[in-house]
């Protein structure tokens, strides 16, 4: 069946900002499915509200609406665009949320929107708990016995015919949002009730415990003539329990037989049938018990998934790309195996292809183990549950399980060399055996290493597979992996021959575990296992284990006796990735790479992909000419570089450099240890300069650029000493990181002793080497009700420099600029005072000898109340691509990254101008925000509250004409709908009284009503602001007011009387005030401001609402400039 | 487990260096060194009486992570020579294992060699044809057992696996259907699709027409067998003698041999089909099955009347299937039975259920829709 005709423009939804449970996969799958919609001749209609993605990039939509996710957004999209179709199964749990939303709404009826990929009664099948098992029963497939409920009593009606333990699933949900196991009728109480919050439509699933059996998903993959085929099994290491996004799990699936493999095959055929998915791909989830075999459907997205991501990545198969022409009508056999195509070089002739309705063989393993970041949740478990919580993962390749799972574990950045072999592995070494157990039964971040310690000292297999229930297959590999460990350190580094160094590489263990294990550098390891001829190869990816001759350059390194690699004649760069996904550093980056990766292919450049990070469009086989999925670690890179210079001694084209300045921190680190002259762009000894503090604070002297006092220390006297020099409130941050990790505001010198204390412990952060002799501790003035600015801006070779944009930050310095709100163009901020911020830029950029990106923080001091009158202080300087690139792109209409990565191969900015690539930036007609978007509602024990460490995980924009219609649309994208009527609950700290009381006018002159506690409703009311109540914020343990004024804020949120709530902390440890509060507002869904600042924004938001309704426009359109749209 | 090493070496010279596993031998064992790109079912494809003669390699990265079994054997033991594989299990897990994939092959007497780079192997595999090659602890020793071995080619190799005696197997389906299989090399799981349909007689395959006959079934079975379908001429000339007067299916040897009877040839492919994983489209319906492969010949349809082509093979459009449209009989080239492979094809056994009833009346019951 050839494509449709009948439709021409098909609407695609994008899963918005990165969140817990859907991360940058989504702008995989959704730039997969543009880039093959718009190959077909259709014109794409794009909605998304990150402007981090590529997909929101406007070369890959007709029309791309950077628009909060809202049905009513979404509706008057539809209106203005009428497109023929819907495609709501490449956008996440959200696209297919909202697609629900619509058709139920009857929007798509009104409009004759057709959807397309998966109908409205399949996607209610597969998503409706109830409907799901009722479904799979009636083709015979078992399922857990279970029950739903709608409230409390429905709830222990179901529990009493089920028993515990049991699982409770909130009904359309993601990432198991609310999603807990019980097995007491105390922790039912609490998990159900939660789960009914949770649940959009107060639905609970309630299902028999199945914790302990083996869990293994399987990625299928239909047509509409009803061919199926499944593309990768998986299977988890963590038994049921872990959700799957938070297991370790295994590509090809290990330990079924044939018999049992198609058997759940067949299943899976069947529940897609059932369910009704009509093209596309789906993943269903099994559960095996381990005694038995007895097998059980436990559930299946009728959509693309994180782990269709994963599974394209570990087989080479592009599930969204197929599956987006499967929802236009193609068949899989009318689809060409991109990758088994073979082209005649000189005519471009395809000489042999084959069809995509096969099943990917893959002759290697693949490992995938998820990043938490508990670390930057004060107050929660740790543990993992049926709830993911991950923020990110890597992935790895091997040809053994053994090599794999080493190679994720370095890919991870956590410090660890491997599975065991490097200096952390005391931590569990150092217990005694009942502690240990204890730690292998809890499901944690580590628990793998405490498997391998419990092993390794010689506790049973069995009794270890009792505690954990992790299948005994694996547990013997990682047993292997250990008597190797044994092995090697009784070899001896001088008796290594060449059969042993090549053992030892097989199993995985990379050059560093040896160098621990044999007390010497990684170096010397380096230079004598090469000297010993055990060399990487690279094999590859190829969807058929080299069935079929395949030109896709999709490499990995293992340790075989050939490599595969094929150069080309052209001048080669390769750009180092950004790594597992991480709070700090995530999709942005990867932005950033990519489109170095496109900007270098269209320049003529041969671009090299190095990166481990399955999620993401830049491990995509045809972003980059040559991708290496390999670990981002030292031994990794340089086994890559090497293998290119081989091949350009062999005739291939040049090794021009190694970018590593777009991948955030993670290859800059790496930067120090690579060939200073293959770096490319501003020098190693740039960078250098701008981190390390006493350099910079002299460069900043010579440029008489004013900066907050400070100093650096290694100790709590030498932090006291600066202390005592530049007095309270200081900040505090480690050297070298990104994203805030650790950074504090202290008021005393009692907070900078705990901060210093924490960074110089054992555990905790101590753990991440924050503080050394060669990582000082940076202590500065703390700036308090000081405006950030941040300027991102591109210096080429002869010295010429591009602003990209300056940025002003809604909320005041103090909240990391990754989760504050910021503005472009600076609204607050005169023309004079931007002309000396870019100006600084200039001559900071100029003084580092700058190729490339810089972004530059600002602290702009207001001293008075006339707007000219300010103090601008710089904050830090770095020569790399920042956080905030993409986001300009999007306002702006100027390529930064594009720009930047042809600057760092030596084109001038006057080059690309003539070419046409550099474009003036469009100005003055309209206004961007961009929003963080946190994770507080999946950690309800953690404070929500807004400081120097950064913890959100997205953002989204909102773009308008006027600031505050752009800041509505940003808070609406960012999941917080303004209320437009009601009561606003207003808590400040002293010095936000001031722009609070602005708030409070806008909102009162709005009609909603204000409650406020006792200091804040007497400041408001010496300015003539009516306050309805006076409410006392904190409540003793009991929940009853500590004060006298009768009524409690968490008793007024908890009862429905609070629409908004604004509270900014005072800023002395989590729980001091406010933590309550703050709690009660996420888990009663009531939209919060922790700043006073973003409370005005708000408030005038919500009066520009008031008065135009919101209206959509595409980004080409501002890009083209607004005004001359009429 | 002591390490023993051992290498692979082809009969062009390339050599594999790895570790021997399984039965110990102390001279090199040769035979024809072929893939096989599954990535579960070794046991199945192990004892699978179509690789008499060869040396398979499996592609996948591990291999007895889940063991053997009692019940998952395709022939009472293994016909193979040897197997090559990149990592063996030291440690099985699977609730029905019974024993070891390496205590497997030593009971067996099937010699392996692991640690093998195999993806070198199958790709000079795929570029130079399935070669002859040796598995063997002495470089010198084994480099001249592989000169000297020999292909498939030409070879009768049914002989060495087909039963010696008649075999029954009752139907469990409760049908009147009577079924007689040519054992060339017969596998269990054909065995057991086979008595879902009918009571089952499996004959050695040097039963004659008549002999068949004798027996007055409804349908007669061609089975899969190792070697050169071009070598077994006297099974192609008692399929000669049955065609038209019995209802005939094919499977994989039997489809090729059914190929000669009606009068066509059959040609050796470059590297064959080994595999789980092979689209085929089936002409009558349009749909496309994933299909189980294991075969290094195909049929050579060219120049013959009287015959209507019904599956094709969508990766290289090599034959999977074809009809008699003057007689009963159809052949299938690969493995509908699955064993290991998936279950998409198993609704040919039901046609040839249907093929029989449309041709004998016989009462038709579970099985034939």
């Amino acid at each position: 069946m050839p494509k449709r005709t009948d439709i021409r423009s098909i609407l695609i939804i994008g899963a918005g900002p990165i969140v817990i449970g859907q991360a940058c996969e989504f702008d995989y799958s959704g730039t997969q499915a543009c880039r093959v919609l718009r190959e077909e001749g259709y014109r794409v209609i794009l909605a998304n509200s990150n402007p981090a993605t590529i997909m929101t990039d406007p070369d890959f939509a007709d029309a791309t609406y950077i628009e909060p996710l809202a049905i009513d957004v979404l509706e008057k999209i539809i209106e203005r665009e009428r497109p023929d179709a819907l495609l709501p199964t490449l956008g996440g749990q959200t696209a297919l949320n909202l697609a629900m939303e619509l058709f139920e709404a009857g929007v798509l009826e009104r409009y004759g929107v057709e959807l397309i990929g998966a109908n409205a009664g399949a996607i209610a099948t597969a998503e409706d708990r109830e409907k799901f098992k009722q479904a799979m029963i009636e083709i015979g497939l078992e399922v857990p016995p279970s029950g739903t409920a709608h409230n409390m009593a429905e709830a222990h009606e179901v529990i009493a015919t089920i028993g515990l333990p049991a699982v409770i699933r909130p009904a359309y949900i993601l990432g198991g949002k609310g999603t807990g196991i019980a097995s007491t009728p105390e922790e039912f109480e609490v998990i159900a009730s939660n789960g009914l919050d949770a649940s959009p439509i107060s639905e609970i699933l309630v299902e028999r415990s199945i914790a302990g059996w083996k869990e293994f998903e399987l990625e299928v993959m239909r047509d509409r003539a009803d061919n199926c085929v499944i593309i990768c099994s998986i299977e988890n290491v963590d038994p049921m329990g872990v959700h799957t996004g938070d297991s370790i799990t295994v590509a090809p699936a290990q330990t079924l037989s044939d018999v049992e493999y198609q058997t759940m095959r067949d299943a899976a055929f069947a529940c897609i049938r059932r369910v009704g998915v009509e093209t596309g791909g789906s993943n269903v989830q099994f559960a095996v018990h381990p005694d038995t075999g007895q097998m059980v459907v436990i559930e299946m997205n009728p959509r693309v998934s994180r782990s269709s991501a994963l599974a394209s990545k570990a087989t080479g198969f592009p599930i969204a790309k197929i599956a987006a022409r499967l929802a236009v009508g193609y068949t899989l056999d009318e689809i060409e195996n991109d990758i088994t195509r073979v082209v005649d070089p000189d005519t471009g002739e395809v000489l042999r292809s084959t069809p995509a309705s096969f099943e990917p063989a893959i002759d290697y393993v693949v490992v995938k183990i998820p990043r938490w970041a508990f670390e930057k949740f004060p107050g929660t478990t740790g543990v993992l549950g049926t709830q993911m919580q991950s923020v990110g993962e890597a992935m790895a390749f091997g040809r053994t399980f053994t090599e794999a799972l080493q190679k994720t574990l370095r890919s991870l950045e956590q410090g660890r060399g491997g599975l065991n072999g490097d200096a952390l592995e005391s931590e569990f070494d150092s217990l005694d055996d009942e502690a240990l157990l204890t730690a292998v039964g809890r499901a944690t971040p580590d628990r793998i290493y405490a498997v391998e310690s419990a092993l390794r000292r010689g506790i049973p297999l069995d009794v270890v597979y009792d505690t954990c229930r992790i299948d005994p297959w694996f547990l013997d590999q990682m047993l292997q992996i250990s008597e190797e460990r044994a092995e090697l350190t009784s070899i001896g580094f001088d008796a290594m021959d060449p059969a042993t160094w090549r053992r030892a590489k097989r199993f995985g263990f990379g050059d560093g575990q040896l160098a621990y294990l044999w007390g010497i550098d990684e170096a010397t390891v380096r230079a004598a296992r090469i000297a010993a001829g055990v060399v990487i190869t690279y094999k590859t990816v190829d969807t058929c284990a080299a069935e079929f001759e395949a030109a896709t350059p999709y490499h990995y390194g293992t340790y075989e006796d050939t490599s595969e690699v094929v150069p080309s004649s052209r001048d080669k760069v390769i750009i180092l990735g950004s790594g597992p996904n991480r709070i700090g550093q995530g999709i942005e980056f990867d932005y950033c790479c990519v489109h170095a990766c496109f900007s270098l292919g269209d320049a003529g450049y041969e671009t090299i992909m190095v990166n481990c990070n399955p999620e993401t469009v830049s491990t995509d086989y045809d972003t980059s000419d040559r991708l290496y999925f390999e670990p981002l670690t030292h031994e990794g890179v340089m086994n890559v570089i090497e293998a290119e210079q081989q091949s350009a001694a062999d005739g291939g084209g040049r090794l021009l450099g190694v970018i590593v300045s777009l991948g955030g921190q993670t290859p800059l680190k790496l930067a120090d240890s690579l060939p200073r002259e293959l770096i490319l762009g501003t020098s190693p000894d740039s960078i250098d300069l701008a981190e390390d503090r006493d350099r910079w604070n002299s460069l900043c002297a010579q440029l008489e650029i004013p900066q907050p006092a400070g100093g650096t220390a290694t100790t709590i006297e030498g932090a006291l000493a600066i202390t005592d020099r530049i007095g309270f409130p200081a900040l505090v941050r480690p050297s070298y990181v990104l994203g805030g990790r650790a950074m504090e505001i202290v008021y005393d010198a009692d907070g900078l002793r705990s901060a210093i204390a924490a960074l110089a412990g054992l555990s905790g952060l101590g753990r991440e080497g924050l503080l050394s002799a060669d990582r000082p501790v940076l202590v500065d003035r703390f700036l308090e009700d000081a405006t950030e600015v941040d300027v991102d801006a591109i210096r080429d070779h002869t010295g010429e420099v591009v602003i990209g944009a300056v940025m002003e930050h809604v909320e005041e310095a103090g909240v990391h600029s990754g989760d504050s709100a910021c503005m472009i163009p600076p609204m607050g901020l005169s023309e004079a005072t931007v002309a000396v911020i870019e100006s600084h830029v200039r001559s900071i950029a100029e003084a580092l000898d700058v190729r490339g990106l810089i972004n530059v923080q600002f602290a702009v001091k207001h001293s008075g109340d006339h707007p000219d009158a300010t103090q601008v202080f710089v904050i830090e300087a770095n020569p790399r691509a920042s956080r905030t690139v993409p986001f300009v792109a999007k306002a702006t209409g100027v390529p930064l990254v594009k720009i930047a990565a042809r600057v760092m191969c030596g084109a001038t900015l006057a080059e690309l101008r003539e070419e046409g690539l550099l474009r003036p930036a469009v100005e003055g007609d309209h206004v961007a925000v961009k929003e963080a978007v946190l994770p507080f509602s999946r950690f309800p024990d953690a404070d929500a509250l807004l400081g120097p460490e950064m913890r959100s995980t997205g953002e989204v924009m909102g773009i308008d004409l006027t600031l505050g219609q752009a800041f509505a649309k940003s808070q609406l994208a960012a999941g917080d709908r303004m209320p437009e009527e009601g009561t606003v609950f207003m808590s400040l700290a002293d010095r936000d009284k001031r722009t609070g009381t602005r708030a409070a006018r806008v909102f009162t002159e709005l009609g909603f009503s204000i409650v406020a506690t006792e200091g804040t409703a007497a400041h408001f009311r010496t300015e003539g602001i009516e306050v309805t109540e006076i409410v006392s914020k904190i409540s003793d343990v009991a929940g009853r007011p500590i004060d006298s004024t009768g009524v409690d804020a968490v008793e007024l949120i908890a009862a429905g009387k609070v629409q908004l709530i604004v509270n900014s902390p005072r800023g002395r440890g989590p729980r001091a005030d406010g933590g309550y509060i703050r709690a009660a507002a996420g888990r009663h869904s009531v939209p919060l401001l922790t700043t006073a600042a973003a409370a005005l924004a708000a408030a005038n938001g919500i009066l520009e609402t008031r008065r135009h309704p919101l209206v959509v426009r595409p980004l080409q359109e501002y890009h083209a400039g607004v005004h001359t749209q009429g | 487990m002591s390490v023993r090493n051992g290498v692979l070496v082809l009969s062009d010279g390339e050599m594999f260096e790895g570790e021997l596993i399984g039965a110990i031998s102390n001279s090199p064992i040769t035979g024809e060194v072929v893939f096989n790109t599954v990535m579960s079912g070794y046991q199945e494809v192990i004892s699978d009486p179509s690789y008499a003669g060869q040396i398979i390699t499996f592609t996948t990265s591990h291999l007895g992570n889940y063991g053997t079994n009692d019940t998952d054997d395709e022939s009472e033991r293994p016909r193979c020579r040897g197997v090559v594989i990149r990592e063996l299990a030291r440690r099985r897990s699977n609730w029905r294992a019974t024993e070891d994939l390496d205590g497997y092959l030593e009971r067996h007497n099937i010699v392996g060699i692991a640690g093998v780079d195999t993806r070198r192997l199958t790709r000079h595999l795929r570029d130079h044809g399935a070669v002859p090659g040796a598995i063997g602890i002495d470089r010198d020793a084994t480099a001249a057992a592989a000169r000297d071995a020999l292909t498939t080619d030409g070879i009768d190799l049914v002989t060495t696996v087909t039963t010696d005696r008649t075999l029954r197997h009752e139907t469990d389906s409760g049908s009147a259907r009577r079924v007689v299989a040519i054992d060339c090399g017969i596998k269990t799981t054909m065995v057991r699709h086979l008595s879902g349909l009918a009571s089952v007689e499996i004959v050695p395959a040097s039963t004659t027409a008549e002999d068949i006959l004798a027996r007055s079934p409804n349908g007669v079975f061609l089975s899969n067998g190792p070697g050169d379908p071009a070598a077994v001429d006297y099974i192609v000339d008692t399929v000669r003698g049955l065609l038209g007067r019995v209802p005939i299916f094919g499977i994989c040897m039997g489809h090729q041999l059914l190929g000669q009877a009606v009068g066509a040839t059959t040609f050796k492919l470059p590297f064959g089909h080994h595999g789980g994983n092979h689209p085929v489209r089936d002409l009558e319906t349009g749909k496309v099955e994933i299909t189980s492969q294991n075969h290094n010949y195909c049929v050579d349809l060219e120049g013959v009347a009287d015959l209507e082509v019904t599956h094709l093979n969508l990766n290289d459009g090599t034959l999977e299937g074809f009809r008699c449209t003057n007689v009963a009989a159809f052949g299938i080239q690969y493995h509908p039975e699955a064993g290991p492979g998936p279950h998409d094809s198993a609704y040919l056994f039901d046609r040839f259920a249907r093929l029989m009833d449309e041709h004998s009346g016989a009462t038709a019951t579970a099985g034939a829709r």
